[in-house]
């Protein structure tokens, strides 16, 4: 069971509080109606699945409610940050 | 004769106390500390069950969790226990256990005949090579299989006990209470730091509890009583013994299960019989020692060949010798130390069998000094006997222990100790994913490289000394508390001569033709089968292991494995640490499922959720369906009515009159802010930017890729204030998705969501006299139909309580919801019925609601769509705004090819041609009913019932291309071979001009 600290809360709190919301830093197309249906298709349908390092969205969903971002590795779990939204992460690309 | 193993003095029994127990049937008697295994073997009971594939007698072999053998039915009735091992249960006065399988008993076993005869023709894979033809068959032939193969049984009645759960949280979890754990407890303990020590035995010591050693010159038995009591009394420490660590997960959490009252009775005289400890811990010392290994060869799991430090635990913790006269067998120094112990206790070792061509040393020269035969460069080959050892076929080996170089010769025994080697517990490092790594210098797998907060200490690390694992410990327990070491060890001459790796022993045939040479005892693997696996072309090691079963059941492989992987790598002429290992996996022993659940069962599983109106619905003999956590009233049958007569009754009453559903359970999401207009414009397909203060709109929710996820009505309260319903069951999931919307992509809109549903009571009615019965109890709001018109909403008093009343339906009637807080809805609900008494207004349930807006051709999101509708595929094209500025969530999907396709499934009505059917929902529609199958399936049916004021059954469903198919006739075959038409028409099956509800 993970233990991931809210960076609203600033605690480390149990996995059970917190359901996983997918890919951080996927933006909603300012005007989806200008785009190809295989631009729309992209960003509805398909997202990364990396093994090793990861950006997802979590919510604290039976703390805050807040939703924020955790750098995460997939294959050892192992978790290098969590950050608000709208904040970048710190650690990107290469580690696993 | 009465416990003629039992040695008159030693051990940690009370003979003072003596225990009787029943064994298949008959009683016998042991002593308080005994386990039911040294209290068996004390009594010379040898066999204690049948394997689990050909029926083989087997017998005790281990005494502890290495276990494969002597697997128990403990207990009878709702009571029982299946396959808990007799080296794990402790003995208490009147226990009751069983073999688990033997027919026609576990001594004399019919099955044990096929077992020798068709033997041979049992290889691996064999059930699913002969059983494969005719497929149909299988299923009778696994019945067979079943019964024939197999462990013990569980109960099925209740389990009588209670369980629970407890959240711990430490700086340092210590795993095992031997020398290296109960050594870094020490250490930790002294810092004032929170520890926890667990321990899966009965008292903490481990190996020092059977050993005949000093530490600081004191008795090693004497150092683990101080232990113990040192750190039972220190108050930042907690000592769980009897709790075995399961499982070992991410970020240093861990599962461990305390057997709390198991050894006083089968249950709990009070309290909780077992308890889980979810511990999350800082720093976590791994001190789980190493279980001995047992050598390959033939006939090898005949009762009466034993692990030999198991036999020397016997010796020294009950005072129990398994037998007279004993071959010891060994490829190290460990085997000398059993024997040693056995002549102390005053009975025979014939011979010590050392695979080592020279060995030397302390332990060597002890046991020539003794008395005691060594044949060095001999291996026991074979051992003889029927149901038990009467022989040892020893014979020369070569200095490699490939083959056998002389001619085997028998020794006369009862008893064979193997001394194998010794495998360190790796079980709970690899339960995070580290894979462990083969060490030459201790020709073992050691635990490999983590990320957890994990230190290794004593044998599990390869550390086989006593001194060495206390040394360990001590410092592992320091670095764990950020501390320096305190305690120094000295436990004497441990010096040891080295060990020879050997797994399996060669014969004088081959593997093939060699009597069996069990790898495997709890899942009857052999030599031989592993030999053939790898010749029909399974080399990874994790094919053998599925392929052979090898490590499967309860056991996980503890003995076995890894003379699997080592015989497996020499067939396939590689290393063992190029052959690798399997991973385990948590639970390292099983964990029964009444600790798994605790106390989340029956009515603590799930919270339940009432209603404000809930007595009323009991005390008016409502049935409940569960909506969610919801429990919501079904129906309301009154004496002697049918479910059909009751819905029949409840329906026309809304349709002539007047009828009443508490609707308190929709979701309720209060919104607020300046832009919360925006908002709504934004997730909802149709616009909210005119919505007057005063008004209401139906809204469909749609998910990104343009599919139906919710609805429901959202009434205006003010120019920045809003409340939204959505479906009972999706609240919490539209609640998340709002919030994730104005926390993720559009933080600068200014809007406050409040989930308002536990705080507003619903009472919905509706029927011709709906108005008659409001105007009964509210006088200050015009109720006319000119000035409260059909999706308005209104402030008002009603019944004197200050009330939202919305004019809105989903009966297709005139209807108002009248929403009070929740604490006054009960009082509501009573005035609203009684004021309706004189239109016999009627209660009805979530059954009837149902039925009532299916003719009308309201969806229920969830039932008629499934995620895979859009608002045009419902036939709701009206509710998607054609001109909003903003692309609401999910419009730009409708112009995919997919979702703009002309023929995808649509949802419709559909008229039974018999008049009298109502076709069972989910059944399949097709056009052609006599072809072939498989047919070319069209969709199903989503809703169906009876309609009484209509006078036949209704359905919704879905039907590709299906609203182009409007008055064509499609069929529904069903299981039981009957096939049911209907006719494909508008889902509006009532009133479908609209008018009813604008009255």
């Amino acid at each position: 069971m993970l233990h991931i600290y809210c960076p609203y809360c600033e605690e480390m709190r149990e996995e059970e509080e917190f359901s996983y919301s997918g890919e951080a830093h996927i933006a909603r197309p300012l005007d989806p109606e200008s785009l190809t249906d295989a631009e729309w298709g992209d960003y509805v349908f398909f997202r990364t699945n990396p093994r090793g390092l990861h950006h997802e969205m979590w919510n604290h969903a039976v703390g805050c409610r807040r939703y924020f971002n955790v750098t995460r590795n997939t294959h050892t779990y192992e978790i290098y940050e969590t950050y608000k939204m709208g904040e970048q992460p710190t650690v990107t690309g290469g580690k696993s | 004769m009465s416990q003629h193993n039992r040695l008159a003095q030693g051990g940690r029994i009370d003979r003072n106390q003596p225990l009787s127990f029943t064994w298949n049937g008959k009683q016998y008697q042991g002593y308080q500390g005994d386990t039911l295994a040294s209290a068996m073997l004390a009594n010379g009971i040898k066999v204690v069950g049948r394997s689990f594939k050909y029926s083989r007698a087997r017998g005790i072999f281990g005494h502890g969790a290495e276990e494969a053998n002597a697997l128990m039915q403990l207990g009878v009735g709702k009571e029982t226990i299946p396959n808990p091992r007799a080296t794990q249960i402790e003995l208490f006065d009147g226990l009751t256990a069983s073999a688990t399988n033997g027919w026609p008993n576990a001594d004399f076993d019919l099955m044990e005949w096929v077992g020798k005869i068709g033997g041979k023709m049992m290889p691996p894979g064999f059930y699913y090579k002969t059983f494969m033809w005719p497929e149909k068959m299988w299923m009778t032939y696994e019945k067979f299989i079943r019964k024939a193969a197999g462990y013990g049984k569980a109960s099925l009645e209740a389990d009588p006990d209670t369980y629970d759960k407890m959240n711990r949280h430490c700086d340092v979890m210590i795993v095992g209470a031997g020398p290296a754990g109960l050594a870094a407890a020490l250490e930790a303990g002294r810092t004032g730091k929170r520890v926890i020590l667990a321990d899966e035995q009965n008292e903490f010591g481990g190996s020092l509890l059977a050993s005949g050693q000093t530490i600081n010159d004191q008795p090693a038995v004497e150092w683990a009583e101080a232990a113990a009591a040192e750190l039972a009394a220190m108050e930042n420490v907690i000592c769980l013994p009897r709790t075995t660590v399961f499982g070992y997960y991410d970020h240093n959490f861990l599962g461990a299960l305390e057997r709390r009252t198991d050894h006083q009775g089968m249950t709990a005289q009070s309290g909780t019989r077992q308890r889980i400890h979810r511990i999350r811990a800082h720093q976590v010392v791994l001190a789980t020692g190493a279980i001995e290994r047992p050598l390959v060869f033939a006939n090898n799991d005949l009762p009466g060949v034993m692990l030999s430090g198991s036999v020397a635990t016997y010796v020294n913790r009950y005072g129990v010798v398994p037998g007279n006269r004993c071959v010891v067998m060994t490829t190290n120094d460990s085997g000398y130390q059993t024997a040693l112990d056995i002549v102390a206790a005053g009975r025979t070792v014939v011979a010590i069998v050392d695979v080592r061509h020279n060995p030397e040393g302390r332990l060597v020269d002890a046991a020539r000094e003794a008395g005691i035969t060594v044949k060095p460069g001999h291996a026991i080959i074979e051992a003889k006997g029927n149901k038990q050892v009467t022989d040892a076929m020893v014979a020369p080996i070569d200095i490699e222990g490939d083959k056998v170089t002389g001619q085997p010769m028998s020794m006369s025994c009862d008893l064979i100790a193997v001394a194998g080697g010794w495998s360190p517990v790796v079980h709970l490092s690899c339960h995070t994913g580290s894979r462990p790594q083969w060490n030459d210098e201790v020709a073992a797998f050691v635990p490999g490289p983590t990320l957890q907060q994990q230190h290794l200490a004593g044998a599990i690390d390869g550390e086989y000394s006593t001194a060495g694992a206390l040394t360990a410990g001590a410092q592992m327990g320091a670095k764990a508390a950020a501390s320096e070491v305190h305690n120094q060890y000295d436990c004497g001459d441990e010096s040891i001569c080295p060990a020879q790796a050997m797994y399996l022993v060669p014969h004088t045939k081959p593997v093939s033709r060699a009597p069996k040479q069990f790898v495997d005892f709890q899942n009857d693997v052999t030599a031989a089968g592993i030999e053939l696996a790898n010749r029909e072309g399974f080399e990874s090691i994790e094919h053998v292991k599925r392929y052979t079963a090898m490590g499967f059941g309860t056991d996980q492989g503890k003995t076995g494995n890894i003379n699997g992987m080592a015989i497996t790598a020499k067939n396939l002429g590689k290393t063992i640490a190029e052959t690798g290992t399997t991973i385990f996996r948590p639970a390292y022993t099983p964990v029964t499922f009444g600790a798994i659940g605790g106390r989340d069962i029956g009515e603590l599983l799930d919270p339940a959720r009432h209603t404000a109106m809930h007595s009323w619905h009991l005390d008016n003999g409502a049935l409940f369906e569960n909506v969610g956590q919801w429990k919501r009233p079904w129906y309301y049958p009154k004496a002697g009515e049918s479910m059909q007569q009751t819905l029949n009754r409840e329906c026309m009453a809304v349709r002539r009159s007047v009828g009443m559903v508490d609707a308190s359970t929709l979701g309720k999401i209060d919104i607020q802010g300046k832009d919360a207009r925006e908002f709504l414009n934004r997730v909802y397909t149709n616009a909210f930017s005119k919505l007057a203060p005063g008004k209401c709109r139906y809204g469909l929710m749609l998910k990104e890729d343009g599919m139906v996820f919710d609805d429901g009505v959202t009434a205006c309260l003010g120019d920045n204030h809003f409340l939204m319903t959505t479906t009972t069951g999706g609240a919490a999931g539209v609640m998340s998705w709002l919030e994730m919307w104005l926390q993720t992509e559009w933080p600068e809109l200014e809007v406050y969501l409040t989930s308002v549903t536990d705080h507003w009571a619903t009472c919905s009615f509706s029927g011709p006299n709906a108005r008659k019965v409001l105007e009964k109890l509210c006088d200050d709001v015009d109720l006319s139909a000119e000035a409260f018109k059909f999706m308005d909403w209104r402030e008002g008093t009603v019944a004197g309580i200050k009330a939202r009343i919305f004019r809105i339906s989903f009966t297709g009637e005139l209807a108002y919801e009248v929403n009070v807080p929740a604490n006054q809805g009960l009082h509501m609900w009573q005035q609203i019925m009684a004021a309706g008494e004189e239109f016999d207004i009627t209660p009805y349930g979530t059954e009837t609601m149902h039925v009532l807006r299916a003719e009308k051709g309201y969806i229920i999101v969830g039932q008629d769509t499934d995620g895979s509708l859009t608002p045009q595929d419902c036939g709701m094209h009206w509710v998607v705004g054609k001109n909003k500025e903003f692309s609401f969530l999910g419009k730009r999907s409708f112009t995919r090819p997919d979702t703009s396709r002309d023929d995808r499934k649509h949802l419709v009505g559909l008229k039974p041609t018999d008049p009298t059917v109502v076709i069972p929902e989910g059944s399949q529609i097709v056009a052609d009913p006599t072809q072939p199958i498989p047919m070319d399936m069209l969709g199903h049916v989503t809703s169906s019932y009876w309609s009484e004021c209509l006078g036949h059954g209704i359905a919704l469903g879905t039907v590709k291309a299906g609203h182009h198919k409007t008055g064509d006739t499609v069929y529904f075959p069903l299981a039981d071979g009957r096939v049911l038409a209907a006719e494909i028409c508008s889902p509006v099956f009532y009133d479908p001009k609209g008018e009813r509800h604008h009255d």
